[in-house]
């Protein structure tokens, strides 16, 4: 049941996790509880995907990647915002719901269906979907559309990896996803705030992209239930809402797929909401934002500063039109 | 048992509350009262230093910006439901706490509005005139705020004299306005269909309807007065 990424070419975890061990003793404890537990009956790995309760549980052979803290520059927000200011509207619209009502949350066993225009297309347990690739860390940010930011360490896999594993057809110009839909586990979807499931969708050389992944934790640990645990899509030159969570499915298609606020508000969230200061949304003005933590707002970043990666995405587009 | 039927209402003799209780006790206390939720933020915000991991949450600005956002709107409602609790009640005497209600949703206002343009945008005057011009949810809050800030000037008693009592009562009929523009404000403000604008324009439904009501039963009772014989063919029919 549990799963293990060792390799020898492993960073320490420590040098990846110590600051977010300082931050929620609480949590620590109950961790450390449920470690002792495991050990009590020989049992002890990281498994990748949270237990009943949401405690905070290791990853063990994550590799460092080239997306460091070092090489972005800029400070990592702590583990206690992360975790405790979310928009997962599934849990709730308010920004503590998703760490209050999630704890609960069963992420285990997860079924992921991949459909669509694939050469292996199937139902997979994730656990054992996710077997033979290497975790990763990406030190991203991460802007949401309300305009404020931060810096997360994620833990996950290119996407592109899994695109490559599952083979794509000809026809296969999008990629469709989907949220679990589950309104007795997920309080939030029991009200039509939105049009349940949440579903999102990327272009396929977006998909491909390097800097996209599939993540399952971070600060070194497994995802916590409340930042979209088992399975989550990690897309950070997008604005933080194209990032769907807790994934139960994948369709390769051949035409755009619908997403979920662009069918609630067509006239504020586009297909492909680039994180991008100089197009006016009107709820909130993106030219600048609020790093957590800081009083003062700092100017937003074309592509939330991955210009470099994916302009060349866009080029001879108009964005706009194609926000 | 005796204490239940006491407790009714009716019952309660307006009398029995003393003008002088009124002035001394029981306003001081309201407005004691009325002036926690701001202490109470106030205070939190200054001993947690606005830090991502205090009291107020991880974005301690935007949540004392819609903190104060809610209050506003609770006091517009409360001085809203005076009327119709009065009329339901007869508790004569809470007519005495509108105005101070009302300029407590005022006050409310005016602190949410500063948490805009300090804490929030920290009087980026560009970016404030952008946000008032083509956020259409914060023009509707900040045309809202102009026309209570018209009420809240004309709410003392020189002003009431000197507009006149007809053109004054036509003037704070604005607060009718006033409080749907605020329900709109909130629901626009949230994102996807939200249940706590709903509940919050759903009681101003109520309270504006009470009025809608009472104007119609008055019309009605005006109209049978004017004309008995039609009041009484009505009647027949049914
Ligand atoms: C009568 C006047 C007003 C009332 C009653 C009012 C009320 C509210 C309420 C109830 C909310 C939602 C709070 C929540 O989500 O819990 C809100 C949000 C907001 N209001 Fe107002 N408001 C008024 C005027 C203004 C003005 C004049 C401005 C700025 C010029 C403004 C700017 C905002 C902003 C920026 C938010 C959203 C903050 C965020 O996104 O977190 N409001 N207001």
């Amino acid at each position: 049941m549990l799963v293990k990424f060792s390799k020898a070419s492993d960073v320490k975890p420590s040098e990846i996790t110590s600051k977010a061990f300082y931050l929620d003793r609480r949590r620590f404890l109950k961790t450390a509880a449920v470690a002792g537990a495991g050990a009590a009956f020989g049992t002890i790995a990281a498994p990748v995907f949270a237990a009943k309760g949401n405690p905070r549980v290791k990853l063990s052979g994550v590799r460092k990647s080239k997306w460091t803290q070092e090489a972005l520059g800029e400070e990592l927000t702590d583990y206690g915002p992360i975790t405790k200011y979310n928009n997962f509207y599934e849990f709730g619209a308010g920004k503590t719901d998703p760490a209050e009502y999630s704890q609960d949350f069963k992420t285990k066993p997860w079924s992921l269906t991949i459909d669509g225009a694939v050469e292996k297309p199937g139902v997979y347990d994730l656990e054992d979907f996710l077997k033979p690739h290497q975790l990763e860390e990406r030190v991203y940010r991460m802007r949401c559309v309300e305009a404020w930011s931060m810096v997360i360490p994620w833990v996950g896999i290119p996407l592109g990896d899994i695109i490559k594993r599952v083979g794509l057809k000809s026809d296969a110009k999008y990629v469709a996803f989907e949220t679990l839909l589950d309104p007795e586990q997920m309080r939030g979807q029991r009200r039509p705030v939105l049009k349940w499931p949440y579903k999102e969708g990327l272009r396929i050389d977006e998909a491909m992209n390097p800097l996209t992944i599939m993540a399952v934790g971070l600060y070194g640990e497994v995802m916590p239930n409340q930042n979209g645990a088992p399975f989550r899509l990690v897309v950070p030159w997008k604005y933080g809402f194209k990032s769907i969570k807790s994934i139960v499915r994948m369709t390769f298609r051949p035409d755009m797929p619908p997403t979920a606020w662009n069918v609630a508000s067509s006239r504020e969230y586009g297909f492909y909401s680039n994180v991008n200061p100089t197009v006016n949304h009107p709820r909130w003005s993106q030219a600048k934002e609020r790093r957590i933590g800081d009083f003062f707002k700092r100017p937003t970043l074309m592509f939330n500063g991955y210009k470099e990666e994916v302009a060349g995405m866009y080029a001879g587009m108009d964005l706009m039109k194609l926000y | 048992m005796t204490r239940e039927t006491a407790i009714l209402p009716q019952a309660i003799p307006t009398r029995a509350i003393k003008p002088q209780t009124i002035k001394y006790v029981v306003k001081p206390l309201v407005f004691a009262s009325a002036l926690m939720p701001l202490a109470w933020v106030a205070w939190t915000a200054v001993a947690s230093g606005l830090g991502p991991t205090g009291p107020l949450g991880a974005n301690p600005i935007e949540y004392i910006n819609r903190f104060l956002g809610d209050w506003a709107i609770r006091f517009l409602l409360l001085a809203l439901a005076v009327t119709p609790v009065r009329g339901i009640t007869s508790w004569t005497f809470l007519i005495r706490f509108r105005r101070m209600i009302g300029l407590f949703a005022f006050f409310y206002a005016c602190m949410h509005l500063s948490s805009y343009i300090v804490l929030d945008q920290f009087f980026d005057w560009t970016e404030i005139w952008k946000d008032i011009t083509k956020r259409n949810y914060i023009t509707v809050g900040m045309v809202n705020f102009v026309l209570l800030a018209s009420l809240a000037a004309t709410s003392t008693n020189g002003m009431i004299k000197r507009l006149g009592a007809k053109r004054w009562t036509k003037l704070h009929k604005l607060i009718y306005v006033i409080g749907i523009a605020a329900c709109l404000h909130f629901y626009m403000m949230r994102k996807g269909v939200q249940l706590e604008p709903i509940i919050y324009a759903g009681i101003c439904a109520v309270l504006l309807a009470y009025r809608v009501a009472a104007h119609l039963k008055k019309k009605a009772r005006a109209g049978r007065a004017e004309n008995p014989d039609r009041a009484g063919a009505g009647a027949a029919h049914r």
